[in-house]
């Protein structure tokens, strides 16, 4: 058993985009975590904010569940934007 | 002492304390305690020797005699170096390294502080960029204080330790001289009294919370660094990190 | 190549009739480069070879800030100096993105490197070579890094998500390495002393083909290669890229001005490549099996580093508890 947690660390890299998985890293708390993950993670200032989430507190979805979570959604083309079909002339949208 | 003379040896105290620290923490690589702390170490050296170039290469200016920034950190000999004895302490445990950082971090975080106002722009500019990393080297080894002080039973002892052993070298980052005064007065280096007055307000603070004593406010105090009177650790500091420029004095480049 | 001689458990390759469904379907998945990712089902096989390459990639890259901290208090300029160490710092770096991979296989980082302290884990025998003056670390990050690139621009793709995402990452980062190695060795070359150029020759003299080994023994038809390049956990054999990092070395070699420890390497008009003498793999087993120049040092020092920090991360947890405590007593 590792002596420190495991954090999962998501990091958003320019302002208006998301957070996004990283890697982890292990600490002895949330405000270790944080600084670990900046000394590991940003070193090249790829970051602007940070999340650390302990990993055993993560719930994912199990790869055998894809079809039942995410199989019906592929039938709903009228979710994306190019099921649209608009004259040329309304231009850009 | 005219000013320019005190700007000189001042911008060399600057420089030399921040090489040494980043020198001594450059001898723990490969030997942190874990290896989130291996890059934690690394962050605080590289920022620490980045910064002694930029105020290295301001003072050879100033000296003006044709050595650059690279003959200042490596042909000169101890007398001639004007770190705190603090940075120059060897890194023993984990606890001394620690607290030798965080006694230091204080002085330097009130210090830049200070300089980002300076009546010299120069110096402003490169204490701005200095004053946010050392404010994350204060964040981080106030925090390894206060875990070690109030973690288990052994690290409050060797924490205590460090304390004890360290606070014979405290005196030297609060005490000004005629540098300091002529710094101060000049309106370029910061307000001796102030810069005292917070170091011992904040590490009070953080030792409190940390379960420490603090040493006494009248201790003994080991001082001379600023004056090129050093410990006996310095020499070999000094004769591993300068030895290729001393080893082939006529190497121009590497 | 940071792991070599690794592992994969199996006599033979299966036909894909004597797969299980699940087997079937995850190597229609390998084959159709669909990524492996944490969740999905693996062959246990699969996941334990993995973790023992991942694990020897990351002792690697840890083990491997050694030889180079050896000169980090030494570094002759206050550039070359921050260069060295930001290099060293990527080392710890690369190693910990790799560990962290190895972990979403269920595997355990402590334990992982309980084994290498107990020297049961390997990692690349290139790190138990001294580095024993200056030009070393110029040597070191043109040929080992070098050589590392050539074999992780192709890890890049290797099957294994996390994996092949910390790839990427680490030769985004390394770029700068080699050529801050290179640039080392063709400073002092062109503008150095006698002494200095026979500091770079020197270096090359001894780095040269423990370089060469990093790639591995001959690819045979041994099962173990098979299965990974099944698995596409390996993507390319020792003896291609090998191959590869030769033909581009050696050009970059005359340009330093500078000669390889090998009578026999020439250019083959025919082949298209760089011909080159037989490496000495009595050696490169030596080295592995422990009866390397440094072998111990580097084990020692890691494991005395784990070791007495023990009360430094003992410390940390029992402050992070108290506080915790006291946050739900407030």
């Amino acid at each position: 058993m590792s002596e420190w947690r495991l954090y999962e660390v998501f990091v958003r890299s320019k302002h208006g985009l998301n957070h996004k998985h990283v890697g982890s890293v292990h600490a002895a708390d949330a405000e270790m975590a944080m600084e670990n993950a900046r000394d590991l993670y940003t070193r090249r200032n790829e970051g602007v904010s940070i999340w650390v989430v302990p990993s055993d507190t993560i719930t994912a979805s199990a790869s055998d569940e894809k079809e039942v979570l995410f199989d019906p959604s592929e039938d709903k083309v009228y979710r994306h934007a190019s099921f649209y079909k608009l004259p040329d002339e309304v231009g850009h949208m | 002492m005219t000013q320019t003379e005190a700007l000189k040896e001042y911008l060399l105290r600057l420089a030399d304390s921040d090489m040494i620290l980043g020198q001594r923490l450059c001898e723990l690589c490969g030997k942190a305690p874990a290896l989130e702390e291996e890059m934690a170490l690394m962050n605080v050296a590289l920022d620490l020797v980045g910064q002694a170039r930029n105020w290295y290469e301001y003072a050879a200016e100033l000296i003006d005699d044709g050595r650059d920034a690279d003959k200042l950190a490596f042909r000169r000999d101890a007398h001639e170096y004007r770190n705190l004895l603090m940075t120059e302490q060897p890194n023993e445990d984990y606890a001394v390294t620690m607290g030798r950082q965080f006694f230091f971090d204080v002085y330097h975080y009130f210090t830049l502080k200070s300089l980002t106002e300076s009546s010299d722009e120069r110096i402003a500019g490169i204490a701005a960029k200095a004053l946010k990393e050392v404010t994350y080297h204060l964040r981080r080894s106030s925090e390894w204080v206060k875990r070690f002080g109030d973690g288990t039973e052994e690290s409050h002892r060797r924490m205590q330790d460090a304390v004890d052993i360290l606070w014979r070298f405290t005196g030297e980052l609060i005490t000004p001289d005629d540098t300091d005064r002529v710094m101060a007065e000049a309106g370029i280096g910061p307000d001796t009294d102030q810069l005292a007055k917070d170091w011992r307000g904040m590490v009070n603070e953080v030792l409190t919370q940390a379960t420490l004593t603090p040493g006494a406010e009248d201790a003994w105090m080991y001082m001379g660094g600023k004056h090129g009177e050093h410990t006996e650790h310095l020499g070999f500091i000094l004769a591993e990190m300068q030895f290729l420029q001393r080893a082939y004095p006529d190497a121009t480049t590497w | 190549m940071y792991a070599q001689l690794v592992e994969t458990g199996a006599k033979r390759l299966k036909t894909k009739e004597e797969m299980s469904p699940e087997e079937r379907d995850f190597q229609e998945k390998v084959d159709a480069e669909t990524k492996i990712e944490p969740k999905n089902w693996m062959p246990e096989g699969y996941r334990k070879t993995l973790i023992r390459q991942i694990s020897q990639h990351a002792h690697s890259e840890v083990v491997g800030m050694l030889p180079e901290g050896n000169w980090v208090t030494r570094a002759p300029t206050l550039k070359r100096k921050l260069q060295l160490m930001a290099k060293i710092q990527d080392e710890a770096g690369h190693g910990l993105y790799l560990y962290s991979a190895m972990e979403t296989l269920g595997a355990d980082r402590d334990e992982e490197i309980e084994k290498l302290h107990q020297g049961k884990a390997k990692y690349s025998s290139i790190f138990n070579y001294p580095t024993l003056n200056w030009a070393d670390m110029g040597a070191v990050g043109w040929l080992v890094d070098g050589a590392a690139i050539v074999n992780q621009v192709v890890l890049q793709r290797t099957s294994y998500g996390p994996y092949s995402r910390a790839m990427i990452r680490i030769c985004k980062e390394e770029s700068f390495h080699q050529r801050q190695g290179y640039q080392i060795l063709l400073d002092m070359m062109r503008e150095g002393t006698e002494e200095q150029k026979a500091m770079v020759q020197d270096a090359i003299n001894r780095l040269w083909w423990p370089a060469l080994m990093m790639f591995g023994p001959h690819d045979d038809e041994s099962p173990n290669s098979q299965q990974s390049m099944a698995w596409k956990i390996k993507r390319k054999s020792n003896d291609e890229l090998r191959q590869m990092f030769i033909d581009q070395t050696v050009p970059q070699l005359e340009f330093l001005g500078c000669t390889a420890p090998d009578p026999d390497l020439k250019w083959n008009e025919e082949t298209g490549h760089y011909d080159f003498g037989e490496i000495n793999w009595q050696e490169f087993y030596d080295v592995l099996k422990g009866n390397g120049p440094c072998n111990r040092e580097r084990i020692k020092t890691r494991k005395n580093a784990i070791d007495e920090g023990a009360w430094v991360r003992e410390a940390a947890v029992a402050y992070a508890e108290k506080q915790k405590q006291r946050a739900q007593a407030a």
